[in-house]
């Protein structure tokens, strides 16, 4: 199955997992990449410049009806929830999922709805459970979980939360991650390639 | 969990979401066919697991046979969070490179548009007072919404929200203490009633309704994002038309004129802040 988009979630410890992560993504990787960090609410830029230090992929804060594009990171800005459409990203003010906004759970489900089994879900290292359910969902309409092995993460919660709600999520060292992208994301080639034959 | 990649069908939904829009707008005359998709799916969903339904076409059934239904449904669809004072920066930005073009006219008219329960009309009302312009100010305040009207007109808000909106306040610039803006009462905290006295709250939609009059200022914060593309260049142009010469168009801070017909014809006055000014 080709894979259309990357969905990641964090909160606790994200920074140094998603600069890990990212750093090992090449420049020319294909998919696009959403990312939900959860942070203060009035915490500006300051993250987005962070990221973009660790990363030859673009980093760019989401405005609303942003267009989904391939080996950019979609960060979510704070306070506002990120809805995947099919091509580009919404927002929305909508209260609070389980005391946070932007929602982990909001953005991979909609992930789930636009792009089926096209969707990558990665929940990282976190102190809530926020993004199980949303991972349960990814599982649910076909498409690939994955979570960072807890021993690895800073904080093991979300990921345990994580692999508690989608049993059959694979489970992966951080270092593990970008190189299992790189690898799915160029099974597109290869499918067409086994087409043909 | 059963995995149902076989069984969900994306086009089955959506099919069923525009019929039951489609259905909405024809019995009631309320459009919300150019909605945003996934966020009014979401809302959707929230509606039919409440109820107890387990398919788009069942509540479809339920809000065209039962017009209490119907009003659940409004209030799902058409209320939008708010809070006094979001983006403090944003009024800071305000208090600096708006309010003094403001200071060179005689009169000032500032619409308001989908001010929800109204935390920010009463923030602006505040504000134009502190600036010592609310005298000469008319802020027209719409929404969609009736209920959401009549709650801002009683100006209470919630008193378990007084210590953000007060952190929100002093770092939007606020001048003096915002405890001297409202008392504990019914339960709540009951704002100055005569920051309301150039207020005038009026239903609007913006979606089918027309220009009503020429503004000095537009305020239209995290609304358009509940609309798909179409709908936004559609309400750009109502503003558009709708503004004075070098007239200020305030959006929220995560919306953008990029790609709009009318991106041309504005000026970003201060960024990062999404406050531009009609120049042609």
């Amino acid at each position: 199955m080709p894979y259309s988009i990357v969905v990641v979630g964090t909160s606790w410890g994200g920074l140094a997992a998603l600069s890990t992560l990212l750093h090992g993504l090449p420049g020319d990787f294909n998919l696009p990449i959403v990312v939900v960090q959860h942070r203060g609410k009035d915490s500006e830029r300051l993250l987005t410049e962070l990221l973009q230090d660790t990363t030859e992929l673009m980093v760019c804060e989401i405005e609303d009806k942003e267009a989904l594009t391939p080996g950019t990171v979609h960060l979510a800005p704070s306070n506002y929830h990120v809805l995947v459409e099919e091509g580009y990203l919404s927002l929305n003010t909508d209260d609070l999922v389980r005391f946070s906004r932007p929602s982990i759970d909001v953005m991979f489900t909609s992930a789930a709805d636009a792009y089926g089994a096209r969707a990558i879900g990665i929940v990282l290292t976190g102190a809530n459970e926020d993004g199980a359910r949303g991972l349960a969902h990814i599982a649910k309409r076909g498409g690939m979980a994955l979570v960072q092995d807890p021993k690895t993460a800073e904080i093991p919660i979300m990921p345990l939360a994580a692999i508690k709600a989608v049993p059959g999520a694979q489970k992966l060292p951080l270092d593990a991650i970008a190189p299992k992208l790189v690898e799915v994301s160029q099974e597109r080639s290869k499918v067409g390639a086994r087409k043909v034959v | 969990m059963e995995t149902d990649r076989q069984s969900f069908k994306p086009d089955l939904e959506r099919i069923e979401i525009e019929l039951l829009l489609e259905g909405v707008f024809r019995h009631y005359g309320f459009d919300f066919r150019a909605y945003a998709y996934a966020s009014i799916r979401r809302r959707l969903w929230k509606r039919i697991e409440e109820e107890g339904l387990s398919s788009v076409s069942a509540l479809q059934e339920r809000v065209l046979h039962e017009p209490p239904m119907m009003e659940k449904l409004l209030l799902d669809l058409s209320i939008n969070v708010t809070a006094m004072y979001r983006d403090p920066g944003f009024y800071q930005t305000f208090r600096e490179h708006v309010v003094p073009l403001l200071r060179t006219y005689p009169f000032i008219r500032i619409w308001h548009a989908g001010c929800s329960t109204g935390e920010e009309v009463y923030s602006m009302a505040i504000l134009l007072r502190e600036e010592g312009l609310y005298d000469r100010a008319r802020i027209y305040a719409t929404d969609i919404n009736e209920v959401v009207l009549q709650r801002a007109k009683g100006g209470i808000f919630p008193l378990e929200r007084m210590q953000e909106y007060t952190e929100n306040y002093m770092r939007a610039g606020g001048k003096r203490s915002f405890s001297e803006y409202y008392t504990a009462k019914y339960g709540g905290a009951l704002f100055d009633q005569s920051l309301t006295k150039n207020v005038v709250f009026s239903q609007h939609n913006l979606v089918t309704d027309r220009s009503f009059s020429e503004f000095n200022v537009i305020l239209c914060r995290n609304v358009l994002i509940y609309f798909d593309k179409t709908l936004q260049a559609k309400v750009h142009g109502l503003f558009y038309d709708s503004l004075s010469m070098f007239g200020v168009l305030a959006l929220g801070s995560k919306e953008t004129l990029r790609l709009m017909s009318h991106e041309d014809c504005y000026q970003q006055i201060a960024p990062p802040e999404k406050i531009f000014r009609k120049v042609r």
